[in-house]
């Protein structure tokens, strides 16, 4: 058979056995077919098989390119000698360092990608290269990533696709796979539980749970084609993509120049990174959630500034919360205090504001919004408080009515008793 | 007291007063063990009125249109002195009236007053609660918030499933294809112009034919008393029930001020066509029973539409209840006990339905 002498031979002769055999002849004794590929790889074993059903899910096949597009050969024919012959351009199995590059065939040429999908990038393999994962397989390398890990292969489908292996919700589990995988990372010394910690992070409740899919996932901090981890410098550039406002305050703080003197890593230093946790004003503390007094000394300067920023925000916080109180229960009592509840969300907008200008570690700018949130709550209360004395008056007023109703009722009965009386008629 | 004598006479002199009031002179109530059901239709009647008065004084500050009715009624129910206890008397009196006017339609059922000579007092009857459900239906989309919206939208595409002219009626209605600010505006024309317009002359039509001819009694009791005179216990309508029924009007001030008071009515959230409907969206509780019924018809019955079936079959059920005086037989000893038994189903089918749909999710 003249398949096996082509580079098929060392993976079917050991793993597709007599079945295969068979299953190849049968094929034969079929008539002419227009992709005698499928035809027989879609009665094979794995890691040999591939179906009909399952290509067909594939971008590529939905496009219209089919097996040879990327491992040439000769579909048309039966006879698998011609098929798979290195004239026809057979190319057989990819090697893994081979990958990258052949999809960059079509995925770097702007022109022949615009047919599909003008807005498609062109510049993953450019950016592969100079991933630590490129970086790595050009030094020979083959256990990195390369294209058909992540995106999968003969069912590769768009990462809009929630199937998709490289969908927002995906990506983390995708990465997971080798990341996580203590034996397989073994020799690369970095660490294998930040899908682990990830899971616990508000950035996957808000992506996972939430299913907010701008909500953070591996790529977005680390690249997707260019992935590496950011230096330690960059941090507070990859956070500020989202958290804007944050690192406007953080880049004029006296914290940026002393955390880059002590070569720490910005925003990560106190939020750490993989396993970011909801920050809460608990962390302005001193308790097992505190992250200050890490680093500050009790007692000083900075610890006086903490303990004034913890107490103001927890100033604004109770007070909403009182107003929330009364407001709630005039609410629940009838009382039309919609525009006070409105007022409530201009207070918390204040809270979330001072909570955010924290990142400037200045008491005077915290101050500022504090205060403007405690004004907006202490009227909004002050309205929760109108409506309880006013439905207090409609109580009272509705018991003095009820008992002229009463009055007038009694005296109806005995008028009705008195007409109705023996000696009147 | 002479002064009242001579606005008396003076009245009498131009316009026969005495002559006028003598039929409610004359006018007896049939004393039984039931009695106490008559006064259901004089209640009904009080609360239609606190409605004209509150609906009135409601019109003085309410502004239809999309962009100013929620405002309007919030204005109302925050900064219109006493504006809260207004509309809240309103919309209570509203819920308190269709109740009413069902049970004083139940009580006629059971009692067969219906039969001849009032099948048309039964009729107009039918059509003003017809019309009471009408005002309601209308009435809730006003204060324009997100629950009024939708419950209209549903409501009104059932319209929409009557066949061939089912479609026109919806855009009729809607004031277009969808429920806007037309529709608002459309539906405020209906409730304050045409709806009170048609029930004023039912109305009276009505009250006319309870004056003309009495008020029935039981049919039991009508053979006992006609073959025993003597038995016949009446009480005179003026002023001895009256008096009765102003005590029944008086329980019902205070039980609507005490709704008021303890329970203002609730504004809810402004409309906002372009969100979606929150979910579990019921109409109001006097038409559960049927937007529970078409919930559960299946899509398709045989080859007809389980929607449509639906709406033709309610239809056909409201003609045939309207015209059930003609059924029944004309003599008191023969009624027919299958329009009980029919009263009896209705009744336990609507409470059951309605119950249903409330607990349903």
């Amino acid at each position: 058979m003249a398949f096996l002498r082509n580079k098929l031979r060392p993976f079917s002769a050991a793993r597709v056995g007599p079945a295969g055999y068979i299953v190849l002849a049968s094929c034969l004794s079929f008539g002419q077919t227009t992709n005698s590929c499928l035809d027989c790889h879609s009665a094979l074993p794995d890691p040999l098989g591939v179906s009909q059903e399952k290509f067909s899910q594939d971008i590529h096949a939905q496009k219209g390119l089919t097996c040879i597009s990327c491992h040439g050969g000769d579909p048309t024919s039966d006879d698998p000698d011609k098929a798979m012959s290195r004239k026809a351009g057979w190319k057989g199995k990819i090697e893994r360092k081979q990958i990258p590059q052949l999809c960059g065939t079509c995925h770097s040429d702007p022109a022949y990608l615009r047919q599909f999908n003008p807005s498609l990038r062109t510049d993953q393999l450019g950016q592969y290269w100079n991933s630590v994962h490129g970086k790595r397989l050009a030094v020979g390398d083959t256990k990195v990533a390369v294209c058909t890990d992540c995106h999968s292969i003969h069912d590769l489908r768009a990462p809009s696709d929630p199937r998709s292996t490289v969908n927002p919700v995906n990506v983390a589990n995708t990465c997971a796979r080798c990341h996580s995988d203590a034996d397989y990372m073994k020799g690369y010394s970095i660490p294998t539980n930040q899908f682990a910690k990830y899971s616990t992070s508000v950035h996957h409740e808000a992506l996972a749970v939430r299913g907010d899919l701008s909500a953070p996932t591996c790529t977005t901090c680390h690249g997707n084609h260019g992935a590496a981890p950011p230096g330690i410098d960059k941090v507070q550039n990859v956070c500020s993509n989202c958290h804007a406002f944050q690192a406007q305050m953080y880049e004029k703080s006296s914290h940026k120049k002393a955390f880059e003197a002590a070569s720490l890593p910005g925003c990560v230093v106190c939020h750490s990174n993989h396993g970011i946790r909801h920050p809460t004003d608990a962390m302005l503390g001193t308790g097992p959630d505190a992250v200050c007094m890490r680093c500050h000394t009790p007692g000083d300067r900075c610890d006086q500034a903490r303990a004034g920023l913890q107490s103001s925000l927890s100033r604004l916080d109770e007070a909403i919360k009182s107003a929330d109180q009364v407001l709630g229960v005039a609410e629940s009592s009838g009382m039309e205090v919609s525009e006070a509840r409105l007022g409530q969300d201009q207070a918390r907008d204040s809270l979330t504001k001072a909570r955010v200008a924290i990142h400037s570690f200045r008491t005077d700018l915290v101050g500022q919004d504090v205060q403007a949130g405690l004004k907006i709550a202490a009227k909004n209360l002050q309205a929760g408080e109108k409506a309880m004395v006013e439905r207090n008056y409609r109580r009272v007023g509705l018991g003095m009515s009820l008992i002229a109703i009463g009055m007038v009722l009694v005296g109806l009965r005995l008028y009705i008793k008195k007409i109705e009386s023996p000696n009147k008629q | 007291m002479s002064l009242l004598r001579n606005v008396r006479n003076w009245l009498d002199q131009r316009l026969g007063w005495d002559d006028l009031i003598a039929p409610l002179r004359k006018k007896t109530v049939p004393l039984h063990r039931l009695s106490y059901w008559y006064f259901l239709g004089g209640i009904t009647l009080f609360l239609f009125v606190i409605q004209v008065l509150t609906g009135i004084l409601l019109l003085l500050y309410y502004r239809p249109g999309a962009n100013e009715a929620f405002e309007s009624v919030q204005y109302i129910m925050t900064q219109v002195q006493f504006g809260w206890l207004i509309r809240s008397i309103h919309s209570w009196s509203a819920n308190l009236m269709i109740f009413t006017a069902f049970a004083h339609m139940f009580t006629v059922l059971f009692l067969k007053a219906y039969r001849k000579p009032r099948e048309l007092t039964w009729v107009s009857g039918v059509i003003l609660l017809f019309l009471v459900m009408g005002f309601g239906f209308s009435g809730y989309l006003l204060p324009w918030n997100t629950l009024a919206f939708f419950a209209t939208k549903v409501g009104s595409e059932i319209t929409g499933q009557v066949p061939v002219v089912g479609k026109p009626m919806m855009i009729f209605l809607r004031g277009g294809e969808e429920v806007t600010g037309a529709t608002l505006t459309r539906f405020f024309g209906f409730h304050v112009a045409v709806l009170p317009g048609l029930a004023t002359v039912l109305l009276l039509l009505h009250l006319l034919l309870v004056q003309r001819l009495g008020i029935s009694v039981p049919p039991k009791l009508e053979v006992q008393w006609t073959a025993n005179p003597s038995a016949k216990r009446e009480m005179k309508f003026f002023p001895n029930f009256l008096l009765r029924e102003l005590m029944a009007w008086y329980v019902a001030l205070g039980v609507l001020g005490a709704l008021a008071a303890l329970f203002p009515w609730n504004l809810g959230v402004k409309a906002d066509p372009f969100v979606s409907a929150p979910a579990g969206i019921k109409p109001e509780w006097y038409f559960l029973f049927m937007f529970q019924t078409l919930k559960l018809i299946p899509p398709k019955v045989w080859f007809i539409d389980g929607e449509v079936l639906g709406v033709l079959v309610f239809g056909l059920v409201g003609l045939l209840w309207l015209l059930l005086p003609f059924f029944e037989s004309d003599h008191p000893s023969s009624t027919k006990r299958w329009i009980t038994g029919v009263a009896v189903f209705a009744l336990a089918y609507m409470a059951g339905m309605s119950v249903y749909g409330l607990l349903a999710k």
